[in-house]
């Protein structure tokens, strides 16, 4: 992954920062110029909710390549207690027993690196609360 | 807007064409389009493809494609619009004809898929890459959250998602172009290998390569050539957000039902008013949620449907995917598009031999993008 790439995700993918619309109040993750609600275009920072429940999920058995050697493991949606729904991975479990509606936090964890060679790419992962 | 009319069309056979480069399966079905039309020249050409960057290394299709067919200096352009690139082609096409900028434009679409790029990783390129792609979702994954979502909410099946892939199977054993020409059984879906669960392998439309090509004209134009066209009467497009988890439904496609709410205004038609529609089942499961988008069915109705055998050739309604479908004809992502298209004229024209439905006379194509983040339809009208 190109470091500026990755460099440019750090404020979301280590410290959840979310943008709220000062006009609507809609979080937007990752923040937003332009506020898809209401159009609009002051936000205050804030920190998301770290903990929520899964709305669905599956457990990914065959992955592109860079993921392969991860398999099974589970993806889902997670919405957070203050309503914002993200991807992330389920950490920590028997891949079979997963349920919708179960109880999940936030972590933070290694996802993906980058070859032999380059960086490791971290962010959030969920685990059963 | 003029009437605008499809007057010919052409493609390759879907399948794994190890040996064929992606200009030449293009300039084939290109070139067997302008023949089956009868045109002496075309004023412009759309080509749709998702990605012949990651997967063949070339960019500037549309140059390479126009070359190569021997119709420079004609304007080409290449339309990107993920896995509803072929329909958006053929959008483009039918507004420039319509607005009478060109008489005869060629709309087609082409992806060269097993040259050896990682597959799942380039498709995965139509999510959203840091929010979804990056935490290892794949296209497979993604349909399967919504199949989750939609088992749990609505009660749907492991066998109704199974009975979507049998029947495109039989419908694609009759499609002579079809990657893949034999039956399943249900049985057969639900043991084969699971790639995100609930979604098993026979659940998945195939990977790969495969060109088609269709004759965009004015009515005008049509009636001179004095072939069989078909008319095209609806022609809409809508998006939604890229990644799944923003969406408020994850059963509902706005796209589609937006798409299909215009495209119906357009043509003054109501869903039962159709004879046939092709729908992009890239995974079992979204033939089920658009059935009902479309509305065919009531939401949450779409499996029980297909278990019923309620879209089958045999139905006597509204059969969906006559061709066989992504599930069977293959889904070269950029033809698919394109090759719905064809379907619809092949039966509105009665060319369709043994997947002939009877006394058809309006079909519809829905082709889709991501996780349903781009929607394209077309209905169509024969004579």
């Amino acid at each position: 992954m190109i470091t500026a790439r990755y460099h440019r995700e750090i404020p979301q993918r280590y410290r959840l920062e979310a943008g709220k619309c000062q006009k609507c109040g809609q979080v937007h993750f990752p923040p937003r110029r332009v506020c898809s609600k209401c159009k609009g275009t002051t936000f205050e920072t804030i920190h998301l909710s770290e903990e929520g429940r899964l709305v669905t999920f599956t457990v990914v058995r065959v992955a592109s390549d860079k993921f392969s050697k991860q398999t099974p493991f589970v993806v889902g949606i997670v919405e957070l207690n203050d309503g914002l729904r993200l991807t992330t991975q389920l950490a920590d479990v028997d891949v079979d027993k997963v349920e919708i509606d179960q109880k999940v936090k936030l972590v933070f964890r290694r996802i993906q690196e980058d070859g032999r060679a380059g960086i490791l790419c971290y962010g959030y992962k969920a685990v059963l609360a | 807007m003029r009437d605008v009319a499809v007057v010919g069309t052409g493609m390759t056979k879907f399948g794994e064409l190890w040996g064929r480069t992606i200009k030449d399966i293009f300039v084939e079905a290109a070139h067997k389009a302008i023949e089956d039309a009868g045109v002496d020249h075309i004023d412009s050409l759309y080509v749709g493809c998702m990605s012949p960057g990651l997967f063949v290394g070339q960019e500037h299709l549309s140059a390479v494609v126009a070359d190569y067919l021997g119709v420079t200096p004609v304007p080409a352009t290449r339309v990107e619009s993920a896995c509803a690139s072929g329909g958006a082609a053929f959008r483009q096409a039918f507004l420039e004809v319509a607005s009478g900028a060109s008489d005869i434009v060629l709309a087609g679409g082409v992806e060269k898929m097993t040259d050896g790029a990682d597959v799942t990783d380039t498709l995965a390129t139509a999510a959203d890459q840091e929010y979804e792609v990056y935490q290892g979702i794949t296209f497979p994954g993604l349909y399967a959250m919504i199949a989750k979502a939609h088992m749990h909410q609505y009660g749907t099946t492991r066998e109704q998602l199974a009975a979507v892939a049998v029947k495109n199977h039989r419908n694609g054993a009759k499609n002579p172009n079809a990657q893949f020409r034999s039956e399943v059984t249900a049985e057969q879906v639900m043991a084969s290998t699971m790639v995100a669960d609930p979604l098993r392998l026979l659940d998945c439309s195939p990977v790969s390569d495969g060109a088609a090509a269709v004759i965009v004209t004015s009515l005008d134009v049509a009636r001179k050539l004095k072939k069989s066209y078909a008319k095209v009467i609806a022609s809409a497009q809508a998006s939604d957000t890229i990644a799944l988890h923003s969406r408020e439904s994850l059963t509902t496609l706005n796209a589609v039902v937006h798409a299909a709410q215009k495209a119906y205004k357009m043509a003054s038609l109501k869903p039962t008013d159709l004879n046939l529609i092709e729908v992009h089942d890239c995974f079992t499961i979204a033939e089920i949620v658009v059935s009902e988008d479309l509305g065919l069915f009531e939401k949450g109705k779409g499996g029980e449907a297909a278990a019923k055998g309620l879209t089958s050739l045999e139905c006597g309604k509204t059969p969906i995917n006559t061709s066989g479908g992504l599930k069977a004809k293959g889904h070269p992502v950029g033809a698919t598009g394109v090759a719905q298209i064809i379907e619809l004229y092949e039966q509105l024209t009665g060319r369709a031999g043994s997947r002939q439905v009877k006394n058809a006379r309006r079909g519809m194509a829905q082709n889709m993008g991501g996780s349903g983040a781009s929607c394209v339809i077309h209905i169509l009208e024969g004579q």
